[in-house]
This record gives C-alpha cells, sequence and structure tokens, in this order.
C-alpha cells in the first residue's frame, strides 16, 4: 500500500504498543510531498501515536517508518521536521518573541519572527509572556515555533483546536501556502468540516486506518453526499467487518 | 555537541529566571538573610560563626539550584517542552550544559551577594582565599543541580519534586561534619558520610578556614566534580528521545 515514490512519509505494517495496550494494528500510508494530507478519526483512535512515531519520539513494536528517504527518528531529520503537539509545548514564563528566538536557535532561523508572528496573527503579542495569552494564542505560539525553522515537514497535532472559524479559515490557508512553496504537512484533526480542506485524507480509527486517499475519491467511493456521511458509511463497513 | 544551541539554552534558562523576580529575590535574600542572621546569633562566638558562615556558603547553592532545577526539569517533562526539544537538533549534552552554564550564572550572583556581605560586613574570614570559597560554592551548586535533574525523573509533580529535597539535601546536611566533626561519628556515620558528596564540599570549606590550600581541598573539590559527572550522567540516562 506504501508507495516511497515521491512520498514524504511511508509508514509499513505499524505497530505500537503503549503499556500493554495495543495502539496501531498494521498502518500502512504513504504521505505525498508538497501537499496538506488530514489525519481525521476520533480522539482515542490513535492520531497522535502515529504523528509521534512519525517524528521520532514513539517507541515501535513493529514495521517501518520512512520520513523524507530516512528511518524516522534518524538524526538527521532533526532540523527538517516541525512538530506542534497538542497541547501547546511552550516556555509560558518566556514572551512570545522570546520562545521563537529560541525555537529559532534550535533550527537556525531567526530572520523570519516577524513575518511568523504575522502568518498566526500575533504580531501586536511579541512582547507579551505566553501565560498571558488565551488558550487559542497559546496553540498559535506554539505552532509559530515550529514554522520559524521553515522545515520542509510540518506536523501538527489538533492545531485549530479552538480557535474561532475566522483563525481556522486563515490558518488553513496558510497551510496550503506551506504546501504550495514545496513543504509537506500532515494536520490531524478530529473535527470532520476540516476533511475537506486536505488534498488528501487519512482515516484512522481504533488504531485501525481505513481509508488513505483524495476527499473527492471517497466521495466517490463510498457514494456519499459529504464527507461526515462517507465517513459514518466506511466505520459501520469497518464494524460489520 | 552544538555550543550554538547550549548557549541558546543557557540564555532561554537566564530569561525565564529573569520573568521570575520573586524567585530571584529568595535566591539572593533569603541566604544573605540568614548569614546576618547566623552572624547576630553567634554574636558572643566568632569562632563558631567562621566555621558555621563558611559551610553555608556550600550549602546554600546546593540546596537551592537542587529545588529549582528539579522543578525546572519537571516542568520541561510535564509541559511537553522536553519531547518537543528532543524532536530539533538539541542534543541531551546541549541541555544540560545549556543549564549548567544558566545556573552557574545564578549561583556566581547569589554567592557574590552573600560573600560581599560576609566578607565585607560581617567579617567572616577565608584565610585561603575567597577564590576557593566561590569555586567549592559553585561544585555545590552544580552538584545540586545534577542531582535535582536526576530526581526530576522520579517526580510526577511539582509537589513530589519539592518532597525530594528533605529527603536528599537533609541527610547530608546531618552528616557532612557541619554539626559534629566526621571523625567522632559512629563508624557506621562515618561511613555514610564518606559516600556523601555534601561532606567533601563541606570539608573543603573548612580547609579554607584553616587557611590550607592543600592537596586535600583539591581532592575534596575532585571528588565533588567526580559526584557532578556521575549524577549528570545518570540524569542524561533519563532523558529519552524515544519513549512508549
Amino acid at each position: 500500500m506504501a508507495d516511497p515514490a515521491g512520498a514524504a512519509v511511508a509508514v509499513d505494517d505499524l505497530v505500537v504498543f503503549r503499556g500493554r495496550r495495543q495502539v496501531l494494528f498494521d498502518v500502512s500510508c504513504a504521505v505525498p510531498a508538497g501537499q496538506v494530507t488530514g489525519l481525521l478519526g476520533p480522539s482515542g483512535g490513535g492520531k497522535t501515536t502515529l504523528l509521534r512515531s512519525i517524528v521520532g519520539v514513539q517507541a515501535i513494536r513493529s514495521g517501518r517508518v520512512g520520513v523524507l528517504g530516512l528511518p524516522a527518528g534518524d538524526p538527521a531529520l532533526r532540523a527538517r521536521i516541525g512538530y506542534v503537539t497538542q497541547a501547546p509545548s511552550v516556555y509560558a514564563d518566556l514572551s512570545v518573541r522570546d520562545n521563537l528566538r529560541y525555537f529559532a536557535a534550535l533550527t537556525s532561523g531567526t530572520d523570519r519572527i516577524p513575518d511568523v508572528l504575522a502568518a498566526v496573527g500575533l504580531a501586536d503579542r511579541a512582547a507579551d509572556r505566553v501565560d498571558q495569552l488565551s488558550g487559542g494564542q497559546r496553540a498559535r505560539v506554539s505552532l509559530a515555533c515550529a514554522l520559524v525553522g521553515e522545515p520542509p515537514l510540518l506536523v501538527l497535532d489538533e492545531p485549530t483546536v479552538g480557535l474561532d472559524p475566522v483563525l481556522r479559515r486563515d490558518l488553513w490557508q496558510l497551510f496550503h501556502q506551506l504546501a504550495a512553496g514545496g513543504a509537506t504537512l500532515i494536520v490531524s484533526s478530529h473535527v470532520m468540516d476540516e476533511a475537506a480542506r486536505c488534498d488528501r485524507l487519512l482515516l484512522l480509527r481504533e488504531g485501525r486506518l481505513y481509508a488513505d486517499d483524495t476527499p473527492a475519491a471517497i466521495l466517490r467511493q463510498t457514494g456519499a453526499p459529504d464527507l461526515e456521511e462517507a465517513f459514518l458509511r466506511l466505520a459501520s463497513e469497518q464494524v460489520a467487518r | 555537541m552544538n555550543p550554538a544551541i547550549a548557549l541558546a539554552t543557557a540564555r532561554r534558562v537566564l530569561q525565564q529566571l529573569r520573568n521570575d523576580p520573586r524567585t530571584i529575590a529568595l535566591l539572593v535574600v533569603a541566604p544573605s538573610a540568614l548569614m546576618i542572621l547566623l552572624r547576630y546569633v553567634y554574636d558572643g562566638a566568632p569562632g563558631t560563626f567562621d566555621s558555621i558562615g563558611l559551610s553555608l556558603l556550600g550549602i546554600f547553592p546546593f540546596v537551592t539550584m537542587f529545588l529549582v532545577t528539579s522543578v525546572a526539569m519537571l516542568r520541561e517533562r510535564t509541559t511537553g517542552t522536553l519531547e518537543r526539544l528532543f524532536t530539533t537538533r538539541l542534543a541531551k549534552l546541549d541541555l544540560l550544559v545549556g543549564y549548567a552554564l544558566a545556573f552557574a550564572v545564578a549561583t556566581c550572583v547569589q554567592i557574590g551577594v552573600v560573600c560581599a556581605i560576609a566578607f565585607g560586613w560581617l567579617g567572616l574570614d577565608a584565610p585561603a582565599g575567597v577564590g576557593w570559597v566561590l569555586l567549592l560554592a559553585l561544585a555545590s551548586a552544580l552538584l545540586g543541580m545534577s542531582l535535582g535533574l536526576l530526581v526530576s525523573a522520579f517526580a510526577a509533580t511539582e509537589f513530589q519534586a519539592v518532597q525530594f529535597l528533605p529527603a536528599v539535601v537533609l541527610p547530608q546536611f546531618l552528616l557532612c561534619g557541619l554539626l559534629t566533626p566526621r571523625s567522632q561519628m559512629v563508624d557506621v556515620l562515618r561511613w555514610l558520610s564518606n559516600v556523601l558528596p555534601m561532606s567533601y564540599a563541606v570539608e573543603g570549606l573548612a580547609r579554607v578556614r584553616q587557611g590550607s590550600a592543600d592537596a586535600v581541598l583539591v581532592r575534596d573539590l575532585l571528588v565533588v566534580a567526580g559526584c557532578i559527572a556521575a549524577a549528570l550522567a545518570l540524569g542524561a540516562a533519563t532523558l529519552r528521545r524515544r519513549t512508549s
């Protein structure tokens, strides 16, 4: 199923256990370069575990994860992946600008701080401490810290949760701009209405991948009027199996 | 190891400290006030103030850096910043060196102020030279830092991390020779005292008071340095890039 040609990320028969519980069951997929791929599915379905495996911080039981032509977790990948965790992982006791400076120093890009702040809509909050910001603003600081190094692969775990519709639309525009510039984006979400904004979709439920295709192909295949209905039909097929 | 990343990390840790004026005040004001208190508690016995005062210059940095590091590193672990850092080019050693540099600067400020008050105003005396005092204080600060880093791996909350302070510090404080000379302890306690690193920092400071910058003093410093290296190596083993 996974085709390494032209793929930024290739996952083959990935099995992951957390403790005694199996979280991923033989997951295989290929994420094409230069596109926005959505990883959708209910909470607790293994989305974060799959993203962690791609980033290289998840211990895996078996299978292979290839990222930009290297095995996941290879030291050479560290300057080339931007990872945004679901809970904002930035320093709450530092200003927005100081957070960006630090993460820029870790990736070697520093001139882009004003651009990145403007892109996430926080240009006027640069001097504020992160712990004075709202939850949605903190999430955007966390995103900005990943963008500042201009990594060719961005792995974003639910980056738009809790944001108002205007901001969400702006961020999705930004994701597509980055993809148009050659970056590969993997964006997870449990909100199905974000699925239509992706070039390609991975549907993950209870640790099993049950779709890996473009939104149009998924609609065609299921004969559903919209993606939400398509997911419901795919999910009930999976249960029936 | 990438020096630019280690320096950026040191700068970031110092910025976090600077943004927390209450902690800075506690780092500097509390030991100074205790030193002044001690001076007047032993007003009638200047010799006692000299010996306890000098030893405390080795104990303050240990206690404060242990506390600050264990909580700071626990926060890195629990807020997800540590996991995020490990997806970047930052090496474990960059992180450790960054923290060590930042806390060395903080210790210099702390000990600088306390020494200025103790030697300049309270009449504390360091016959072998204030330089040795600074060196021993820095060594015990780094020892506190490396042990704090290690215990942060075994605490799940900041509350637990703080509970490690009495468990790690009090036995060393009781057995380091400050309250009773180590030579007068029963054998078992003396052996115990021999394997606890703070004993060597305090013994070194006692040498400074006796005016002898001799081989024993150098050996004490080397023992403390060895313990720092061992605690850092163990602490580094608890920093995992890949977790389940």
